[in-house]
């Protein structure tokens, strides 16, 4: 079956975001001061898989592989709904 | 003796570093298209600078998995050298040759300019030719150049001697001042533990002749040709 998974990578907690930091700065000169901004990629995908919990595993191995990277980054694998 | 330099689609320091090899330092140089993978063995192998698949996903992530990766970890395997510049660096860090990664600058900006680094371990096939705590004149040219590392990570490149240069002052003093991309300790240049691969932020081949207004990085190749002559 085709499942849709949704992948979110993100920066570890403690990780430097220089690019929030600076659409923070920007959004506090519009007029929008934030406390705390943080930002992270999705990746939609359509997985090919015998169901939802392989697909997810198949998404998980994604992220290891390529998407994430270990050191500066976490992420999230779920179903697409 | 034959070194190779490889070419992603994207790398654009190909033939300036192997111009350095070439003719300035005298070393039978191929340069080598990642489609065609390594027919030979070679000496030593060089990833240079530039920004394969336009720094996609994030610097060096992409090219780092092509298959040319595995016949150059074939490489390192073996003990022969890999020194990967610029680009080159971060793709060999995303291939985990080295602890920690190369990310974006603290100020997120491209920063392009000379800076002075400090040779921390004259002791590798990389950095011979240099004195310990002797100051080059080297140009930088990046935007995902901070390097870190976890802080247990940090602790054990330090003990052991994996820091190849630091940021640091004319007079080679390593201040967080003189660090222009908020990388962990001032590192700048970062070895395996085997000593046989080099990844380096800064650009050897961009100072290796006195027209370009400095030849300190020279002897990063002389030193390379050095360990190898000696074997």
């Amino acid at each position: 079956m085709k499942v849709p998974v949704k992948i979110t990578v993100a920066l570890k907690e403690g990780i430097l975001d220089p690019e929030a930091r600076a659409i923070r700065h920007a959004l506090a000169d519009l007029g929008f001061p934030t406390e705390q901004l943080s930002s992270a990629r999705l990746f939609y995908i359509t997985v090919e898989a015998s169901d939802e919990e392989a697909a997810v595993e198949r998404g998980r191995q994604m992220a290891e592989r390529l998407l994430a990277n270990p050191v500066i980054h976490r992420f999230t694998v779920e179903v697409s709904r | 003796m034959r070194f190779a330099v490889i070419q992603f689609g994207g790398s654009n320091c190909d033939q300036d570093t192997h111009h350095a090899l070439q003719d300035v330092c005298g070393v039978d140089t191929d340069l080598i298209w990642y489609k065609e993978g390594l027919r030979r063995k070679y000496d030593a192998i060089v990833i240079p600078g530039g920004f394969s698949y336009g720094d996609y996903l994030r610097a060096g992530a992409i090219a780092a998995r092509t298959p040319i990766m595995q016949d150059i970890l074939r490489h390192v395997r073996d003990g022969r050298l890999l020194l990967g510049i610029c680009n080159g660096a971060q793709i060999g860090a995303e291939s985990g040759f080295v602890p920690g990664t190369f990310t974006i600058n603290a100020y997120p900006k491209f920063i392009c300019r000379w800076v002075r680094i400090r040779v921390e371990n004259a002791g590798t096939p990389f950095t011979s030719q240099y004195r310990e705590g002797e100051v080059m004149r080297i140009p930088i040219a990046h935007k995902e150049g901070r390097y870190i590392a976890t802080p247990a990570d940090v602790a054990a490149l330090n003990k052991n001697r994996q820091i190849a240069f630091r940021f640091c002052d004319e007079t080679g003093d390593p201040s967080p001042q003189t660090n222009p991309n908020g990388s962990v300790e001032q590192i700048t240049g970062v070895l395996n533990e085997r000593k046989n691969v080099l990844l380096m932020m800064p650009h050897p081949e961009r100072a290796s002749e006195k027209i370009l207004g400095s030849e300190d990085g020279k002897k990063v190749f002389l030193s390379i040709i050095d360990h190898m002559e000696g074997r």
